[in-house]
């Protein structure tokens, strides 16, 4: 159970160089490379400390980015980590998201999950109709010849393969007699 | 009922058992959609270029719908309302969207403080389901849903959740002052329109560089704007160079982002390999194109690891680089108004309009760029009737 952290604002220290006389005095805030897009209120400097809406009820598995102290007021909750895809997200989010170790682990944890998806699929008695989930019907009405293309390349290198296998299988057999 | 599932890179499927939304907060609306689009950056999800994209999600951050139900506290919206929903998930109050920075707010995202929350764009985004789907949950319903004006049209409300804001906002950072030349990099829909509102702002001259001959004209007629092939100018920098008397652009404007073509070494280690967070070919070109003391502006969606850019040439250069999320919320008075007068015409952009059954052939068709198609919109059922 995390404890809610209630962030401080920060204030100069005492003596601190905006005590100097002509502190801010070129203070300029159009001369900002976000103006117009940002309203400048001087908000940023309460840090946290704003009004928030009730917290949403966290009712699945909500992993949280360890640069915030808590979770936000509201949240997704598509698909909850699971499997080992879930493990490899638990396992992303003790790094930060300036970590390579965070995002690459996301990564493998996405590639992982895809095949959890087919595994899933047919635990539930579902084919995946691989060819049509890749949108082929619309390529073969739009994009034919690329189709044939891809096809007869895929049964080529199949057939050279299995040419090759069963080729390396009669020679061995010849030396082995 | 009927929604997008994303089942891995390059597979989507329309799935008819996906449970329906429910309030899960007091500030929550549950919205049945009536339009919804497939965006550009959609794709980098299709592709399983974006980390945290889980199979069995729901895309889709571009879209209207009718207020089927409404959360206690909402008081802004009641059951019946059409509308249209910017793609951030906005809270209203923190820090940043006090400040008018609506894609960047720090209570809809808890997954990731480098980005809001944003619907249907994965775990990193927050985790939401997103509109590609019959209904779909809004959270902050307060903030972000408004009400289509009477007289719009329901397609060119749709292009203002995300399209329009975004390539407004993509001229808007640009900075751009009477007279100036902008180039903008990729002719996709946000390109097409950031070169379309960069004459709203003065521009002399637009230019538009991307590889896909359609796209090239369709920008021509569009934009109104010059349009060149990067794959028969030669150096695209050096061609710039000369079209601008050898002083290089006010303006460069990246709406291309990860998924960039024009370069074997970006195009390798960031698309093919991963060992970056995807090809950064236009933002490269962006600032070496731009003048000294230029700005480059970004949209174009980036990963969030690491990318190969000159940047020893945006400190020589003295090049300010501005980027964010576009701002929906924001900007959505500004761009109401565009659209009312006639000034911007966002509905001319869609080519595709395409049954929320047939999903996986809208996504093919979109990625792979087929058909002639620029902007595709999903229509689920029941929604004509409701439009």
């Amino acid at each position: 159970m995390k404890t809610e952290i209630t962030p401080t604002p920060i204030h100069p220290a005492p003596g601190a160089g905006t005590d100097l006389p002509g502190w801010g005095i070129d203070a300029d805030p159009t001369n900002n490379p976000t103006h117009p897009m940002k309203h400048y209120t001087g908000a940023d400097h309460d840090r946290l400390n704003y009004p928030r809406a009730l917290q949403q009820t966290r009712t699945v598995e909500v992993l949280q980015s360890n640069e915030r102290p808590t979770l936000t007021r509201v949240f997704g909750t598509a698909v909850p980590p699971s499997g080992v895809s879930g493990m490899l997200r638990r396992y992303a989010f003790r790094f930060s998201e300036g970590s390579a170790g965070h995002w690459l682990t996301l990564i493998l944890a996405d590639r992982i999950n895809a095949m959890e998806g087919i595994a899933d699929d047919l635990r539930h008695g579902t084919v995946p109709n691989i060819f049509a989930e890749r949108g082929w019907n619309a390529a073969w009405k739009h994009d034919r010849k690329n189709v044939i293309k891809r096809v007869a390349i895929g049964a080529a290198i199949t057939a050279a393969v299995v040419t090759f296998a069963v080729m390396h299988k009669a020679g061995k057999k010849k030396l082995s007699i | 009922m009927l929604a997008m599932n994303y089942r891995g890179p390059f597979r989507v499927r329309a799935d008819r058992n996906r449970p329906y939304p429910e309030i899960m907060h007091p500030r929550d609306a549950i919205v049945r959609v009536t339009r919804s689009c497939i965006c550009g950056s959609d794709l980098h999800l299709y592709h399983g270029l974006v980390p945290d994209t889980r199979v069995g999600s729901t895309f889709g951050h571009e879209f209207t719908g009718i207020v089927e139900e409404v959360g206690e506290e909402i008081t802004t919206l009641k059951v019946g309302d059409h509308v249209l929903v910017p793609f951030n998930i906005a809270c209203g109050t923190c820090s940043f969207c006090q400040q008018g920075l609506y894609g960047n707010c720090h209570e809809s995202n808890p997954e990731a403080t480098a980005v809001g929350g944003i619907f249907g764009y994965s775990h990193t985004a927050g985790g939401y389901d997103g509109g590609q789907a019959e209904y779909v949950r809004v959270p902050y319903a307060d903030v972000g849903p408004t009400i289509i004006p009477a007289g719009m049209d329901l397609d060119d409300a749709v292009l203002l959740t995300d399209v329009v804001p975004t390539g407004y906002q993509a001229a808007e950072m640009g900075g751009i002052q009477k007279g100036d030349t902008v180039v903008v990099f990729g002719a996709g829909p946000i390109g097409i329109m950031a070169a379309r509102c960069a004459w709203l702002f003065g521009a002399q001259r637009v230019i538009i560089i991307d590889h896909i001959e359609y796209r090239l004209e369709f920008a021509r007629q569009y934009a109104k704007c010059e349009a060149y092939n990067f794959r028969s100018i030669g150096d695209p920098v050096f061609f710039l160079k000369k079209a601008t008397d050898y002083y290089g652009a006010d303006v460069c404007i990246d709406a291309v982002g990860c998924e960039a073509a024009g370069s074997a070494m970006q195009t390798f280690t960031g698309r093919k390999t991963l060992l970056q967070a995807g090809s950064a070919t236009a933002l490269h070109w962006a600032i070496n194109a731009v003048k000294k003391g230029g700005i480059v502006s970004i949209v174009g969606v980036y990963g969030p690891t690491w990318n190969l850019v000159p940047i020893g040439n945006v400190v020589n250069k003295g090049i300010t680089i501005r980027a964010n999320q576009a701002s929906v919320k924001r900007l959505l008075p500004k761009l109401v108004d565009h659209v009312m007068a006639g000034r911007l015409n966002p509905k001319e952009l869609i080519t595709h309009r395409v049954p929320l059954e047939e999903v996986s052939d809208a996504y093919h068709i979109f990625s792979q760029k087929l058909d002639n198609c620029i902007k595709t919109i999903l229509i689920p059922p029941r929604a004509e009737a409701a439009a």
